[in-house]
């Protein structure tokens, strides 16, 4: 693992993401409770809508798009929808979010 | 061999008797159909809403010449038939004669006209036929008609050629309209309905004579006490009577009408006969049902089965949109009857209930019919009513017990319960087709044609679904918002006003959601609610909004935005032109003009939005909306500043409602129009609220739509100055945000609390002065540009990324 810090939890609203740009690609980072984040792609498999824009509810978000849902600790489509996104190790410490660097393709951290 | 049959008429009753004896036995009989009318069958039900513009003919074809075609039906359409010899056994035509083994009569009825001096003049028609219902919608607006008869068929005719613009005077023998299906005080709220429609009933009415312009075209109807009607078409829609001329000739029994035995069979037994020409038992035939009951008997007595045509106890419902009317059985007044009488003025609801004894014999209601098919269930079983007399009137939800449940009224009615009226349909024959798999409405529809005309059914159709498939169907009225909770969105803001629900944990708290907080689906629906009934104590949550009212701006397919300033009225400025000029070049946006009035600017990054929205404000624009359930434009022509024709000014009209509504949020989008004359330049007879200034002042609309449906606005009400002008359209869009269910524009939410209960509550002045004030107080805390606020740095940063390691790994 390869710890970054990419900013504190309060730079998202409860309920909402905001965007990483990563080598891989952008990276939406979820804030779904109090002290709760997931990382996952941005890009819906669908159509690529962006995901950090969807409504975030539960453990889970729905694109904006076109409603596709997806359950963010696993990166599954939900219901009838087949499809997956991508998911990034991610975690806090006191309040600073921390991203898995080798995991978006960034060889080492500061 | 096949035996030969010819079928004359082809009118609903031959039709629906095609259809059961080809269905049965496709090889049976050679048929030849014989028909005056140069077409096949329609639904003549369906004219008065092809009439109302609501359908086309094309829609009310039930059978066409392909029909016929693939069943092998030879086709003798536009042909008369001269006569029958029945000793010979051959039909004569103009085009000649033809041998038959069994022969049918169903020649239907002809118009009676009366025989009023000026009868034969041009523009005097009967209304029977497509010709006749043409002729109608050819006169169009601001052209007079006049009919004679206020029973269903001329009422029908009226409040259609109304809907057109024609000015419509009803004459009418009687005291009250319908006097054969309506007691008097329905007939007066009937009355008062039409009236409101702008359609003038005079009752009580005798006609005296037809005058003519002098050219051989009509011109008036003279009443008998002098009063002169002006009219360019004389419609007489005072009744029918069977067409028997060809069976009289023959020398087949007639009265009447044909009589016919409990086969359908004449006098002669190689003659069949129904539909309106035939007479059984005494009785002659006006409604459909029966006819279609007719029509099976005679196709099993065809092919040789014992089948026994019964008369049962009609029903007849009005088919005017907006006049809500049903009545069932005997309710005239006399010895040993008592009347149940319910009346509630300000809903404009009036029932009334004839008993006879303990028995049911007669209901009228008005307004509010939803329980008649219970009632008419109970008149025709003469079921002992003696136990819930007192809760008689309140219908089958009072009646204790497991009839509460609405279903259990329907699951109550017998088999041969009539559901639909157009299409003939009873509820045994429903129950079949959802046994044999037809699992939802439109299967339904598609098997049984129950609910398929004109729709008023639709409810009861539901119920024998929910009622016959039990815990499989959901009843979509009573449909949850979402998965989280079983609550409709209506019993939501219900209980979100009772129990000062006035936060979002609150709702899943108290109402007990089962998810952790809500879904895409509720969330947006429950912010609303709270947003539109706590503006001072609810804070407004972003992250329950869908994308575009979060960002306020309109995501686009590639992820890029649309931005939209505002054009008050469509009013701009060449100096605002220049701002956004330059905002899209800067910007790389494309410009495009919008069908709203605006100049849409397409293609902007979401991290540019803050920048450019700056700019746009700077030149003093702020956002146009574009993307809310909220108010979006004022569309508006250029009205007396400008046009020789315009009335009023309906661009500072428009610009002063913008102004007014701009930034408010309600449960979908609204869209306004103002027109400076009825030239509507500005299409304001298709908004959710359109006004159309007059000399006179101004006419407001609403409920209009131009977009998955399209439909005209309904006259909400006239007034004189622009002031009032305003307060009516700021009370209605506010009454629509206190009581519409999130995501219904206005016309879906009229139609479910009728236009009448709005129309009712805005015209108590103080009911208006206090939503107006009421929609201020929370435009005073809503009422802010949004981009101005996101524009500032700090809530700027929020559309950039977090981070951006794509930089340091190139470090």
């Amino acid at each position: 693992m390869s710890w970054i810090d990419i900013g504190h939890i309060d730079d998202i609203p409860l309920r909402g993401a905001r965007l990483v740009k990563t080598p891989v690609g952008c990276v939406a980072i979820f804030r779904t409770a109090e002290a709760e984040v997931f990382a996952a792609s941005n890009a819906c498999p669908h159509k690529a809508g962006p995901l950090s824009e969807g409504i975030v509810h539960g453990g889970k978000v729905t694109c904006p798009l076109h409603n596709w849902v997806f359950d963010l600790n696993t990166g599954e489509a939900q219901g009838a929808d087949e499809g997956r996104i991508a998911t990034y190790p991610v975690r806090l410490d006191a309040g600073r979010i921390l991203l898995d660097g080798h995991a978006v393709g960034k060889r080492s951290a500061a | 061999m096949a035996q030969k049959l010819i079928v004359i008429g082809a009118g609903m009753a031959s039709g629906r008797m095609l259809e059961h004896l080809i269905d049965a036995a496709p090889d049976a009989y050679d048929i030849t159909l014989f028909n005056a009318e140069p077409r096949g069958n329609y639904n003549r039900l369906m004219l008065s809403p092809v009439l109302a513009g609501e359908k086309t003919y094309a829609e009310i074809v039930t059978h066409d010449d392909a029909w016929y075609a693939a069943r092998g039906v030879t086709c003798r359409f536009g042909e008369k038939v001269l006569r029958v010899d029945t000793a010979a056994r051959i039909v004569t035509g103009e085009q000649g004669a033809l041998p038959y083994d069994k022969l049918v009569i169903a020649t239907g009825s002809s118009p009676f006209i009366i025989p009023l001096p000026g009868h034969d003049l041009q523009g005097v028609i009967p209304y029977r036929d497509l010709e006749d219902t043409e002729a109608m919608m050819a006169l169009g607006a601001g052209k007079r008609a006049v009919i004679i008869g206020g029973g269903l068929l001329g009422l029908e005719a009226a409040a259609g050629m109304a809907a057109r613009g024609t000015e419509v005077d009803v004459v009418h023998i009687m005291g009250h309209l319908m006097e054969r299906q309506l007691d008097e005080a329905a007939g007066y709220l009937l009355r008062r309905s039409l009236t409101q429609k702008g359609i003038r009933v005079h009752c009580k009415a005798n006609s005296k004579q037809i005058l003519s312009d002098g050219k051989g075209h009509v011109r008036a109807l003279q009443l008998d006490d002098g009063t002169e009607l002006p009219c360019d078409l004389l419609v007489m829609a005072v009744g029918i009577r069977p067409s028997t001329a060809l069976g009289k000739a023959a020398g087949l029994e007639v009265n009447r009408g044909i009589v016919v035995n409990d086969q359908m069979v004449t006098s002669d037994p190689d003659v069949l006969a129904l539909g309106e020409c035939v007479e059984h038992a005494g009785a002659i035939f006006g409604l459909v049902a029966p006819l279609y009951d007719q029509a099976k008997v005679l196709a099993q007595t065809l092919l040789g089965q014992k089948a026994t045509f019964v008369q049962k106890e009609l029903a007849t419902k009005l088919k005017v949109t907006g006049c809500d009317l049903f009545s069932a059985g005997d309710f005239a007044e006399g010895e040993g009857r008592e009347d149940i009488v319910f009346r509630d003025p300000a809903r404009g609801v009036y029932k009334r209930l004839i008993l006879e004894g303990n028995r049911l014999i007669g209901a009228v209601l008005y307004g509010d019919t939803g329980d008649g098919a219970w009632f008419h269930g109970l008149i025709k079983d003469a079921t002992d009513v003696g136990e819930m007399r007192e809760t008689l009137i309140f219908g089958p939800a009072y009646q204790g017990g497991p009839a509460a449940d609405p279903m259990a009224a329907v699951a109550a009615l017998p088999r041969d319960a009539e559901i639909c009226g157009c299409n003939g349909v009873c509820k045994g024959q429903i129950e079949d087709a959802i046994n044999a798999g037809a699992g939802d409405l439109g299967a339904v529809r598609a098997r049984t044609k129950a609910s398929a005309s004109c729709g008023t059914c639709t409810g009861l159709v539901e119920q024998i679904l929910g009622a016959t498939l039990g815990d499989a169907f959901v009843l979509p009225t009573a449909q949850p918002i979402c998965g989280c909770t079983d609550l409709s969105h209506e019993d939501l803001r219900r209980l979100i006003k009772s129990q000062e629900l006035k936060s979002q944990e609150a709702v899943w708290q108290e109402l007990g959601w089962t998810s952790r907080n809500g879904c895409h689906v509720c969330r947006p629906a429950v912010n609303f609610y709270l947003l539109a009934d706590w503006p001072l104590d609810y804070v407004d949550d972003p992250q329950s909004r869908f994308v575009n009212e979060r960002n306020h701006a309109n995501i686009q397919k590639d992820g890029t935005y649309s931005v939209m300033p505002r054009m008050w009225g469509g009013m701009t400025t060449p100096q605002e032109l220049m701002a956004i000029a330059r905002a899209a070049e800067t910007y790389g946006a494309t410009v495009k003009v919008t069908g709203g009035q605006r100049i849409d600017l397409l293609g902007v990054r979401k991290e540019d939005l803050p920048a450019i929205w700056a700019d746009l404000n700077a030149a003093g624009m702020v956002s146009g909306h574009a993307y809310s359930k909220g108010l979006r434009t004022v569309k508006t022509c250029v009205g007396s500043e400008w046009c020789r024709f315009g009335t009023q000014d309906s661009t500072g009209l428009g610009i002063a409602l913008e102004r007014r509504l701009w930034g408010s949020w309600t449960p979908h989008k609204v869209k306004l129009g103002v027109s400076g004359c009825p030239r509507n330049c500005a299409e304001a007879t298709c908004k959710d609220v359109g006004i159309v200034c007059v000399d006179s002042g101004f006419q407001i609309g609403v409920a209009g739509a131009a977009g998955m449906d399209v439909k005209e606005t309904e006259r909400l009400v006239d007034v004189r100055t622009e002031e009032e002008a305003i307060d009516w359209t700021v009370a209605f869009i506010q009454l629509y945000r206190e009581h519409a269910k999130y995501l219904d524009r206005p016309y879906k939410w009229v139609a479910k609390v009728g236009l009448d209960w709005v129309k009712e509550t805005l015209a108590d002045a103080a009911e208006r002065q206090a939503l107006v004030e009421r929609f201020d107080l929370f435009q005073s805390v809503y009422q802010k540009d949004p981009w101005a606020e996101r524009a500032k740095p700090e809530a700027a940063r929020r559309f950039h990324p977090l981070a951006d390691l794509t930089l340091e790994a190139a470090e």
